[in-house]
């Protein structure tokens, strides 16, 4: 194999990704008249921003061979932690954004020290932080949400549309413009920095990483408190968008995130993936969910569909490498 | 001797490789066929033809004097053709009679499984064969030699007349190459035809009648193994005659001494080992397999723990704990198993050369300079002539003599000045070993201060400076460059630790 028809091996898989969507969008578009709307289209991007965002995040940690479980309840804890530093000390907005930020950060690199200096295993790791930061939200709210109402432009965060102000006719919801954000900073990162490089190194053979006075320990827990920081934008535009920090909310997002990173192409054993990848994949779910419903399918079939929809993208890159090698 | 497989004229294409050229073979009974030639010669795939795995373009196979068709593993199986793999595939958790009989496993009424019957069957494999083996020990606590025989078992429960052997004693010490050598004059004995494929001369010269080369995926020529000088057998896979060059050994009297070690230790593998390195110097380790040479050089390399001992790097005691201090002390370490310990295989040639020293080569950003990256990855690979089409090509697609030269460029771009070399040729073809050890001796003169572990004597008399002898985790002597292979194998077996133990 040459370079090159390396380099398209990587084109096609995104390429693949990226027609299914294509032909989602389509088939949706023909069956129903309400679908390829402004408003819906905005609906479906606002709708993938959260799951988008913990998708970026988690798609670090998939590629270093890792999993990350916790993703989900940390959305709500950082979320319940902007509540705290909000409405209960009543600090200014950007404070309350540190706070997202700091706290999943910081509950990444708790699970980065578990995995990396107590050589947990990461599903192991990730589900006990899972379980811990699901009852640390439920145990400072006292099981309450936290309402945003006394800190005017909260909800613009997520909700308001900077592009819309500028450009009228493209009313992008704040979200998605930090979804896409995200993702660029991120797929930068990955492609252009050392820690990126180490990312992919680490999932492809963390001994030879290591053996090279690499301090792979180190890298690991900066990789996944990078990733808790990306979790924490994810729980700050969850609460923008309910006007609240909902304790109860959380369980059920990691997985749907995991769902986004392995459609779109990133492999489990690591060393493998990319952040358009993911994109394309989150976007994926959100237009099958809305398309669904806007045919008005039951909600219990959507799942189901999900679920046949994550096997057959998995299944059809598992034909495209038994095909190149 | 009647014949039990014939290949005629066997043509293998693959996209843009024309792997095989008309290859003739044949095995008859109670024979050991050695099949010799350099990595990507075609004996791989030849036997993949043979056992079932490739089906070729062009030629006939006959098996007992009939033209069959191998559609796949199974068919081989069937007709008696069955590998042992270099890499085993033995399922470590299971004991050794549910691996024998995996996918066919003796059963009772319901589905139930006769776990009696298994194990008899098994006992009764190796009762044939005079080898006492437990059918219910756990594979994976067996060694490696052990676990070879659990194949070679698992050959014969199939009735396989034809054994292929691709490397079997690469793992092995000379104990148990002895044994396997047993093992396989008693099959030879019954009848049974093995094909035999190895890198080493002088098992070839031990074990086989017959040598078959392959060059380039053509056939060269087929000789008597007992009447056929080993350099006329390389010449036959090179294409040209190998001068056996003496070390030349440098006056290194004025030279400052780069690596020192004192008092060693690490139980139960390593027993208080000192010694020296100087710059410029190529320090060769000899020893038998278990030796603890490897184990040695992790140790000083902080990539295992070790009990006791101190490290001394240019004059100065240096706190060795991890691979990271090690390298931070410019030392690198040039693993046996570069796939599993030194290259990131689906990276590329870039990556896997910056490897160690990806920082020096970030902003405060940590933004990466590829151009820079790009540069240096290409000034390596033409100074260290490694073959590929570029540096952004994947390490996983190179020959085994280029991924050694990609880890060799990762410590030279770190500025690593003393070099462990665990078995630098390991799995690399005879032409490319003689780059290796030009290399080697390049870097040497240019002053590095260079330690090679290797398991063939000939390589560490043609390489080494000073000769160090390990036995049993001790480091038994040094001796000068070019001693006698007889005095370092009297080093390597002087076993007094046992006699005292057997004393006692």
């Amino acid at each position: 194999m040459s370079e090159t028809t390396a380099i398209r091996g990587g084109a096609q898989q995104k390429l693949l990704a990226f027609a299914s969507l294509i032909v989602l969008v389509l088939g949706f578009s023909l069956a129903s008249p309400n679908f390829f709307q402004t408003s819906n289209i905005m609906a479906i991007l606002q709708a993938a921003s959260v799951n988008g965002v913990l998708a970026v995040g988690v798609t670090l940690i998939i590629i270093t061979g890792g999993i990350d479980l916790s993703i989900g309840t940390l959305m709500t804890f950082c979320a319940v932690m902007t509540g705290v530093v909000l409405t209960w000390a009543g600090m200014p907005l950007i404070l309350g954004v540190v706070a997202a930020i700091a706290t999943g950060a910081l509950c990444g690199l708790v699970s980065g020290f578990f995995v990396a200096r107590l050589k947990i295993p990461p599903f192991i790791a990730t589900l006990g932080m899972m379980l811990i930061l699901k009852g640390l939200s439920l145990i400072v709210t006292g099981t309450k949400p936290i309402y945003f109402n006394d800190t005017p432009g909260f909800t613009l965060i997520a909700q308001g549309s900077v592009i819309g102000a500028l450009i009228p006719a493209f009313p992008v919801p704040n979200g998605v413009l930090i979804l896409f954000l995200v993702a660029g900073a991120t797929a930068w990162v990955l492609s252009r920095t050392v820690l990126g490089r180490y990312t992919f190194a680490l999932g492809s053979n963390e001994e030879a990483v290591r053996l090279s006075g690499v301090n792979t320990d180190g890298w690991k827990m900066a990789i996944y408190a990078l990733a808790g920081g990306i979790v924490g934008i994810g729980g700050l535009l969850i609460a923008s968008r309910l006007n609240s920090a909902q304790p109860a909310l959380g369980l059920g997002y990691e997985l749907e995130a995991i769902a986004a990173v392995v459609i779109g192409g990133t492999s489990l054993a690591g060393g493998r993936g990319t952040i358009l990848g993911t994109l394309i994949g989150a976007l994926i779910m959100a237009v099958l969910t809305n398309g669904l419903r806007v045919l008005s399918v039951a909600p219990e079939w959507q799942t189901v569909v999900t679920g046949a929809i994550i096997i057959i993208a998995v299944y059809a890159d598992q034909l495209r490498h038994r095909k190149s090698s | 001797m009647s014949e039990l497989i014939r290949m005629q004229a066997i043509d293998k294409h693959f996209p843009g490789v024309h792997a095989l050229k008309s290859v003739d073979f044949d095995l008859r009974a109670g024979e050991v066929h050695a099949l010799m030639g350099e990595n990507g010669a075609g004996k791989s795939t030849l036997m993949k033809c043979l056992s079932g795995v490739y089906q070729p373009d062009g030629g006939h196979i006959l098996v007992n004097g009939a033209q069959v068709s191998l559609p796949g593993p199974k068919a081989a199986q069937d007709l008696g053709i069955g590998m042992i793999h270099q890499e085993l595939a033995l399922m470590p958790d299971l004991t050794v009679a549910q691996n024998i009989w995996i996918g066919r496993e003796p059963r009772k009424s319901l589905g139930r499984l006769d776990e009696a019957k298994l194990n008899a069957l098994t006992a009764a494999i190796f009762g044939g064969m005079n080898i006492p083996m437990n059918p219910i020990a756990r594979v994976g606590d067996l060694t490696i030699a052990r676990q070879q025989m659990v194949e070679i078992g698992k050959a014969l429960s199939h009735r396989s007349r034809v054994l292929i052997m691709d490397e079997p004693t690469a793992a092995l010490n000379d104990a148990e190459i002895a044994e396997l050598f047993a093992i396989i004059r008693r099959l030879k004995s019954e009848g049974v035809g093995i094909i035999y494929i190895s890198h080493k001369m002088d098992e070839i010269k031990r074990i086989s009648d017959r040598v078959t080369v392959m060059r380039d995926g053509e056939y060269v020529g087929t000789v008597e193994a007992a009447k056929t000088p080993i350099s006329r057998i390389i010449a036959m896979m090179v294409g040209r005659e190998l001068s056996d060059e003496a070390v030349s050994i440098p006056d290194l009297s004025a030279a400052e001494t780069a690596l020192e070690v004192r008092g060693i230790a690490r139980a139960p593998d390593l027993k208080d080992i000192s010694f020296s390195v100087k710059q410029g110097e190529i320090l060769g380790f000899a020893g038998l397999m278990g030796a603890g040479r490897t184990e040695l050089a992790r140790a000083i390399f902080g990539a295992d723990p070790r009990d006791a001992g101190e490290v001394i790097v240019h004059g100065r005691p240096t706190a060795i704990a991890s691979p990271r201090d090690a390298v931070a002390a410019g030392i690198g370490y040039l693993s046996e198993d570069r796939k599993h310990f030194g290259l990131a295989l689906p990276m590329d040639v870039r990556a896997n050369i910056a490897m160690a020293s990806l920082p020096r080569f970030a902003d405060r950003l940590g933004r990466l300079d590829e151009t820079r990256l790009g540069q240096i990855a290409r000034d390596y690979i033409a100074t260290l002539k490694i073959r590929t089409p570029g540096d952004r090509k994947e390490v996983r697609l190179l020959s085994g003599g280029n991924q050694q030269k990609v880890v060799i460029a990762k410590w030279l771009l770190r500025d690593c000045d003393i070099l462990i070399f665990d078995e630098p040729t390991r799995g690399i073809d005879v032409g490319a070993k003689a780059e290796i050890y030009r290399l080697l001796t390049e870097l040497a003169a240019g002053g590095k201060a260079i330690i090679v572990i290797s398991s063939e004597l000939p390589e560490v008399l043609r390489l080494s400076h000073r000769i160090a002898v390990m036995c049993e985790g001790r480091l038994t002597g040094i001796l000068p460059g070019g001693a006698s292979q007889e005095q370092i194998m009297e080093l390597a077996t002087q076993r007094n630790s046992m006699t005292r133990e057997n004393v006692a």
